[in-house]
């Protein structure tokens, strides 16, 4: 793999990583399939692209695509509480229609950032190699924001909205608002994907209506394959994992496409991933009986 | 401290199940009484319960806790005033997580919850103290997660997070019924000793007239969603299960079609 291709993988890891992070307190803490995200990554690329487009300093248009992506959180969490829509369909309903939303805002599929200055120019004209730029400022964003899940899920609030997660039942009984919890997951959830969308866009310098497409399953496939590479129960190692996972994947993903000996193209991604997704689900606590069978035969 | 008024609750209005679960409970229970509910399957036990707890809505009545009407309460705001432990030792605490983030999560039921960390040095202190209590060995595995603990841990671990804050009604579920005897025993024990020491109001629905007899200070029978019999003070002081089984077979009129009471007696 060459050193371009390499920070390529590294730099998309990174940015996924915070996808990633808000999948991790929706299907993991939450046990909630929020399928919003294919929408709300768009979104925030979109609200921060129409906003840089017409002047405004990249940081604070990137925060504003984040205030958006929570507010489509919102709109799941009230189609899920308030009219009773079953969750993934809810999330499902508001991934479309953010569809059109996202047209909406930017009057075409899509924004080309490539002359206006992004979060990145900065620190180019710091002197870092450009090539390193995006990888330097999304690890120290994804640092910050791993941290920050880590704290709040460990302040009474998050501890509430682990407990509506893992036994509503029980979260009610001990007067935890599990409607409120939920709407605030899946608020913080989508906020960080849309922040991601927002950061990958100016990494890619165009924000493009179809970008959400597929952004569900590799964040699936960061928090699953990243949990069960390095399975724990303690919150920061399993945001750790999560983090890595969305790393490694596209790692993963950049050697089977680069290596050339597999006869693997990049159309073929989807298909990998949804290998590896399975994998993972199925391969932890099995005792792969059928293989070692298949051993103490040969011997 | 608890008040039901003329509460009535009917299932499935207007169809051919229709079941008028509570027709008319009117019930007076006083600060730090111990009330045991029995009665035969169906006979409304549950639901009375359901409707302290805030699970159900009556459709008419009221439920006064502590001086206060809190009818309209959903379940979680009435959880600053009454706590519950649910039949099923897996109901009343979060499997996968520690012991120690449970009795957090308890601990904060009356009380806002905030961004400040939930677990600090103080929650450990007194999450030692209150476990310490039953005896269990519980106060020295506070980073265990709870799926490692047999039924009848789990649910003294539950008792001791019903009683943390400042419970002022605690319910109680057939708490034992899913227990094996001697684990059944000692939760019983540990409950009886810890609303005698905190001197917590509580009732406690059973299907075992032993136990109803056994503990507490006062039995109410419910037959058909009326209040049959209500037993206290001297009078239950000398009444023995043969007693209170003939008492019950005469109430409900019938020979006891409840083999689980017979079973249990």
């Amino acid at each position: 793999m060459s050193l371009y291709a390499f920070i390529g993988a590294l730099e998309t890891g990174l940015a996924f990583a915070l996808v990633a992070l808000g999948a991790f307190i929706t299907f993991r803490v939450l046990d909630f399939p929020d399928l919003t995200v294919e929408g709300s990554f768009p979104l925030g690329a979109a609200v921060a692209a129409k906003l840089m487009a017409s002047g405004t300093d990249p940081w604070a248009a990137s925060f504003a695509g984040m205030a958006a992506g929570c507010l489509a959180g919102f709109v799941t969490a009230f189609l899920n509480i308030k009219l009773r829509i079953m969750h993934i369909l809810a999330s499902i309903l508001t991934g479309i229609a953010l569809y059109s939303v996202n047209l909406r805002i930017m009057d075409r599929p899509n924004i080309g950032l490539i002359n206006i200055p992004t979060v990145y120019t900065y620190w180019e004209n710091l002197g870092i190699p450009s090539l390193y730029v995006p990888a330097v400022l999304l690890a120290i964003v994804v640092v910050v924001a791993k941290i920050l899940v880590d704290l709040f899920l460990s302040t009474g609030i998050g501890l509430a909205m682990r407990a509506a997660g893992a036994n509503p039942r029980m979260a009610r009984a001990n007067g935890v608002r599990v409607n409120l919890m939920i709407a605030l997951g899946l608020g913080i959830a989508n906020a960080l994907t849309a922040l991601s969308g927002a950061l990958f866009a100016q990494m890619l310098g165009a924000a493009d209506v179809s970008m959400g497409i597929g952004v569900i399953v590799v964040a699936l496939a960061a928090v699953i394959g990243g949990t069960a590479l390095m399975p724990s129960r303690l919150i920061p190692m399993l945001t750790l994992a999560c983090v890595l996972g969305s790393i490694v994947y596209r790692l993963a993903i950049a050697l089977a496409l680069n290596s050339g000996a597999i006869g693997l193209t990049a159309s073929d991604v989807n298909i990998v991933t949804a290998v590896l997704v399975a994998v993972a689900l199925f391969a932890p606590g099995r005792n792969f009986a059928f293989l070692r069978r298949g051993v103490r035969a040969g011997k | 401290m608890i008040r039901v008024e003329n509460v009535k609750i009917t299932f499935n209005k207007g169809t051919a199940l229709e079941n008028s679960a509570l027709q008319g409970i009117d019930l007076s229970i006083p600060p730090g009484q111990f009330v045991t509910v029995i009665g035969s399957n169906g006979a409304g036990k549950s639901t009375l319960l359901n409707i302290l707890a805030g699970e159900l809505r009556p459709d008419t009545g009221k439920v006064i806790v502590d001086g206060e009407d809190i009818t309209p309460w959903p379940v979680y705001r009435r959880s600053a005033k009454l706590a519950r432990l649910f039949q099923d030792p897996r109901a009343g605490i979060c499997e996968n997580m520690s012991i120690i983030e449970n009795v957090a999560i308890a601990s904060a039921r009356t009380s806002p919850r905030g961004f400040r960390i939930a677990i600090t040095s103080g929650t450990r202190q007194l999450a030692k103290e209150r476990l310490a209590v039953l005896g269990l060995g519980l106060e020295k595995r506070l980073d265990d997660r709870v799926s490692l603990l047999s039924g009848g841990q789990r649910q003294a671990l539950a008792l001791i997070m019903a009683t943390l804050g400042h419970t002022k009604v605690l319910l109680l579920d057939e708490h034992t019924a899913a227990l094996d005897p001697t684990a059944a025993e000692l939760v019983m024990k540990l409950t009886d000793d810890v609303v005698r020491t905190l001197g917590i109001t509580t009732m406690m629905v059973t299907h075992s007239m032993r136990q109803a007899l056994e503990y507490g200070n006062r039995i109410i029978m419910l037959h058909q969603g009326h209040i049959t019999v209500d037993i206290g003070g001297d009078q239950r002081a000398s009444m023995s299960v043969a007693d209170l089984l003939k008492l019950f077979q005469r109430k409900e009129g019938t020979e006891l079609a409840d083999d689980q009471l017979l079973l249990e007696r």
